[in-house]
């Protein structure tokens, strides 16, 4: 049998850092980064007595992406330990929930393959504590523990397994960060790990009603992991079974670099998490009241700014649905059109060159480095005619390179364009002498020749001649 | 319920312990002794109860989220059997 | 005078009066623990050099006209599982035997803050695993009734010290019994109260749903004076409960007229000792004579309740337990190369046999296939025992019961861990309630042992059962009759 007769079966479990500004059940900072060991308390590292007490924000924001997902906010939920020893994991337990996660039933819209929409349940949402930090130890050989992340507070979000594609997979976790980073209860930065996904893969015979036994890939942190490494394992297991094998339910780690997965642990440490309540902290009642009142403050989500585009600013479908896919380019977009008054020339710029930028450079919209208002100041430049497109796309490069006012980069470079017609007649007159095939191909209907000449004299002014005037000018000059 | 000794050797696991083979029959003895009069617990009509979760019905014990950073840093790590860089230190980890 | 017979509140008065400085009294204690404890063995951690000084500055305030606090300058011992910033907390086990904590237990503070001295840190079994002390990794407690005898657990440091005289009065923790039992096979005055009156915080979990700070002390008035120092609401503690908090001296009205108390039979059947049971009867008809009313009634709860407890608090103790593993602090093995190795040796090496024994249980109980069995049950039980105090409560003011089974019994004189186990079953179903409990001594039997007597509360009422401890303290005043004779 071939591949093409199995299908692929996936479920995610996302976990997000939530951006509350203290650790779920301590007062010690969030921040990213700091000496290590520094953003740490007795509660957080796990001292003997010391005792936890939950964040009100944890619950609040657990219960926005709740809302954010379509899920049922639990009125009643509380808190368990999972027990295991890991160095990272200073109590021997993770305070996470079992049976009364604080969200249930949700789901995502997203599109299928061909560009169908389709519904992702999620099964639950649940606070829990991170934990901390294991680091090579350079010169003694050893590991070292740093504590400052343990504690940090997360949000995990288990899917049903309704994906069928790595494709799939990616526009759902995109989608859900996308809405986390909307409601703002996480920065979703997944290059400092803040957004990391379990993924379970399990395939079976196309037409099958039973699932194929599950791996789960631990800890992934990038899409394109995430797409290649459910490539490989799907294909593995399909592979496994053609062969007559048995795929194994287990724990695999994704290794970049060979492009494979490893079994995570030995068959001796089977987990049995002992899962019970924790008889450290109390229930966690929800009243109608409370819910109601975040829900409407809940911030506005990515399809109602997508319907607002469409009829307020203009925007196709496609641009509206492209920009808000990330609330980094939408709040980027919003950002610039209110500088420059253009929202269709924003969005042009965000979606043609920006985009490309990004993807050239495997970067995520929040790790564009310039602001809203550098971009929209550079709109406004090359509408005022101080600079060309071809100059504004120099400066978009330079923004990227080195943030900076647009105006003070197109002053450094000597980039201000040429709108003086004596100028712009000196250029295009030598331009033609020296083509005068191309005056031949335009006189004979060739309307490409245009194009070129105006390339040449763009060349030649290393492109600062004002466009609009150049190619009046060579159409007055071959007409002549 | 009777204990195995293999159950016992994967409970021993679970907790992270080892059993010399001479404790294994008298850690089973007692295991099994207790868990005999544990299994009293069965004999308490409690169908249709509810489970206890904490001794009192407290719930929403809340805290504000402001950083309060912890007055004595270096006293955490006073303790550590071996540290490095501020960071505890343990043979290598292969994850 | 001898100072170290004073109770804090006669100590109180012999400061305010100027009758003796609080140097004296410091200097009293360190003497008589110099004198006590070769025999005694109640301290892991001794500090009256420290309290000494810290007296010194006391007095010089007090020589200055400055005004001081009504508990300034007077001592104290501390069970050594309340985390001491600065001075080990040992848990008398060799895991944290070198264990200095980075901050102070809320009791602690709330110590400091009144300006108590501490004399020390007191023994107790390991990670308060025990019924007799026997069970410290750090020394064995003998009983000052009788030095042949265990002093009870797992505060039994505490219970020794205070009934040695060698602390005025000491904080102990009392998970099924780890402060009433001591104070019984004692004979001083223990009390566990409602769960949720006393933060936790800093406080080394044995047992978290169960687990209670509370005081140990020569007489009730100490005792009321000693849990108004340590109660009220603590944020660092969620279950700590928020509650209007009451002065407990004024409780002691020495009047018990119109009480109701109950006697659950169960409590007095097979297993009780006939001399226990004797002088509780004596105190049962004390009671009548003073005005209260007496009645027999049925709480059949006392076996289950035991299973009920061991597989809750093991549970919670195999996780609460977990992160002793030798990588921030405590023992850690020399032997072995790798994680697993520091994880496994230092746990196995660092741990006694009872606390092991109970891992293990707790771990059985909480594993995959078990859990409904067992703690699920237990968890359902623990709603069934509260409901039928809740029916006694219903009719009675307080529960009349033994501490103990029996008196101080002989060292290694429990020939199993069940055996042990059972030395509980009288106060594990307080802790499963989450009722407050007193222990008060109530005569001695022939061979001079002091005798127990526990009264149990309904929620919150810590009051009513002090006011029913001091009512029968201040009628047959046991301390004035009987004293500890250091019998070898």
């Amino acid at each position: 049998m071939a591949r093409d007769d199995y299908e692929v079966v996936i479920g995610l479990e996302v976990h997000a850092e939530l951006s509350t500004k203290t650790k779920i059940f301590c007062s010690c900072s969030t921040e990213f980064g700091g000496a290590p060991n520094t953003h740490c308390c007795p509660v957080c590292m796990g001292m003997p007595g010391a005792l936890p007490v939950l964040n009100e924000k944890v619950v609040e924001y657990g219960v926005k992406a709740g809302l954010a997902t379509n899920c049922e906010i639990s009125r009643n939920s509380k808190s368990d330990r999972k027990n295991y020893f890991y160095p990272d994991t200073p109590k021997a337990y993770q305070i996470s929930q079992y049976d009364k996660p604080l969200c249930e039933n949700g789901f995502v819209e997203i599109e299928d393959d061909e560009g169908n929409p389709k519904t992702i349940r999620l099964l639950r949402i649940h606070i829990e504590d991170d934990a901390g930090k294991l680091n090579h130890d350079e010169f003694g050989g050893g590991s070292l523990v740093d504590l400052n992340r343990a504690g940090v507070p997360l949000i995990e979000s288990v899917s049903m397994p309704d994906m069928r594609s790595a494709g799939e997979a990616e526009r759902y976790l995109r989608k859900l960060k996308s809405i986390f980073e909307y409601i703002e209860v996480s920065d979703c930065k997944m290059q400092e790990g803040s957004l990391r996904a379990d993924v379970n893969v399990s395939v079976r015979k196309k037409g099958a009603t039973e699932f194929g036994t599950r791996t789960e890939m631990k800890n992934m942190s990038s899409f394109r992991s995430i797409v290649r490494a459910i490539e490989y394992e799907s294909n593995r297991q399909i592979d496994l079974i053609e062969e007559g094998g048995v795929v194994e339910q287990e724990s695999l780690r994704w290794d970049d670099v060979s492009g494979r997965t490893f079994p995570m642990r030995s068959k001796e440490d089977a987990e049995d998490y002992r899962y019970f309540p924790d008889p450290d902290l109390v229930a966690i009642r929800l009243s109608d009241e409370y819910i109601e009142n975040i829900k409407k403050n809940l911030p506005e989500l990515p399809e109602s700014r997508k319907q607002r585009y469409m009829s307020e600013l203009g925007l196709s479908e496609k641009d509206a649905r492209l920009i808000t896919a990330s609330k980094y380019l939408s709040d980027l977009f919003e950002g610039t059109k209110n500088v420059c008054g253009n929202a269709k020339l924003s969005a042009n710029w965000i979606l043609s060159d920006i985009s490309r930028i990004l993807n050239e450079k495997e970067m995520e919209p929040d790790q564009i480095p310039f602001t809203a208002e550098q971009l929209g100041k550079m709109i406004v430049l090359i509408e005022k005619g101080t600079i060309s497109s071809a100059i504004g796309k120099k400066v978009l490069t330079e923004l990227f390179e080195n943030p900076n006012d647009p105006e003070e980069i197109v002053k450094a470079n000597g980039w201000i364009q040429i709108s003086d017609e004596s100028a712009i007649k000196e250029v295009v007159m030598q331009v033609l002498e020296a083509n005068p095939q191309s005056i031949a191909d335009f006189k004979a209907g060739k309307d490409k020749a245009l194009g070129f000449l105006v390339g040449q004299a763009m060349k030649a002014t290393k492109g600062k001649a004002n466009p609009q005037m150049l190619n009046k000018m060579f159409i007055e000059e071959l007409n002549k | 319920m009777q204990v195995s000794r293999e159950q016992l050797l994967h409970i021993a696991n679970l907790s992270r312990l080892n059993l010399k083979e001479e404790e294994i029959d008298n850690y089973l003895e007692n295991l099994q002794e207790i868990l005999t009069f544990a299994e009293k617990v069965n004999s308490a009509p409690v169908d249709g109860l509810g489970e206890t979760i904490g001794a009192n019905n407290k719930y929403n014990a809340f805290r504000k989220d402001e950083v309060v950073a912890f007055d004595d840093i270096e006293a955490l790590l006073q303790n550590a059997p071996s540290e490095e860089f501020g960071m505890f230190k343990i043979p290598k980890v292969i994850q | 005078m001898n100072i170290t017979e004073l109770t804090v509140h006669e100590l109180q008065e012999k400061i305010a009066s100027k009758e003796l400085t609080v140097s004296e009294i410091v200097k009293a204690y360190s003497d008589r623990i110099d004198e006590k404890e070769k025999d005694i063995n109640a301290f892991v951690t001794i500090l009256t050099d420290d309290a000494i000084a810290k007296a010194k500055k006391i007095d010089e305030k007090i020589n200055n006209g400055q005004a001081i606090s009504g508990f300034e300058g007077i001592p104290i011992g501390i069970k050594d599982n309340m985390c001491t910033k600065g001075i080990k907390t040992t848990c008398s086990s060799k895991m944290l035997e070198n264990f200095v904590a980075p901050y102070d237990a809320t009791v602690i503070e709330n110590l400091n803050k009144e300006g108590l001295i501490s004399l020390g840190k007191l023994n107790m079994d390991e990670f308060a695993m025990g019924s007799s002390t026997e069970n410290s990794a750090i020394k064995k407690t003998r009983n000052p009734w009788n030095l042949n005898t265990v002093p009870g657990g797992s505060s039994g440091g505490s219970a020794a010290a205070v009934a040695a005289n060698m602390v005025p009065w000491a904080l102990g923790s009392d998970t099924g019994g780890s402060i009433r039992q001591p104070a019984s096979l004692c004979g001083v005055v223990g009390l566990k109260p409602t769960y949720g009156l006393v933060s936790r915080y800093g406080l080394v979990a044995y047992a978290s749903s169960l687990d209670q700070i509370g005081p140990i002390t020569k007489d009730v008035y100490d005792n009321a004076m000693l849990l108004n120092l340590i109660t009220g609401h603590d944020p660092k503690d969620s279950t700590s409960m928020d509650l209007p908090k009451p002065d407990y001296t004024k409780a002691l009205k020495n009047d018990v007229k119109g009480l109701k108390i109950a006697v659950p039979k169960e409590f007095f059947a097979e297993g009780l000792n006939p001399e226990v049971k004797a002088k509780l009867e004596e105190a049962m008809d004390k009671y009548r004579s003073l005005g209260a009313i007496v009645e027999e009634v049925s709480l059949d709860i006392s076996e289950y309740s035991l299973a009920t407890y061991y597989i809750i608090s093991c549970a919670e103790a195999s996780s609460n337990l977990g992160r002793f593993d030798g990588i921030r602090y405590g023992y850690r093995s020399e032997n072995g190369e790798t994680l697993r190795d520091i994880y496994f040796n230092s746990r196995s090496e660092g741990f006694g046999p009872e606390v092991k024994r109970r891992i293990i249980l707790g771990t059985y109980v909480l594993s995959s296939g078990y859990y409904d069995a067992y703690y699920k049950k237990a968890q359902q039980a623990r709603t069934l025992i509260t409901n039928e105090f809740d029916k006694v409560f219903k009719d009675y003011d307080v529960i009349l019961a033994p501490t103990s089974p029996t008196v101080a019994f002989e060292f290694n004189s429990k020939s199993s861990p069940l055996e042990m186990y059972l030395a509980d079953i009288y106060t594990v179903p307080v802790n499963v309630a989450g009722l407050p409990g007193i222990s008060i001594p109530c005569g001695v039997d022939k061979s001079g042992m002091p005798v127990g007597m526990q009264l149990i509360g309904n929620k919150f009422q810590e009051e009513t059962i002090l006011n029913a401890a001091y009512t029968y303290e201040q009628a047959t005043n046991f301390r004035a009759n009987f004293k500890p004779e250091f019998k070898k």
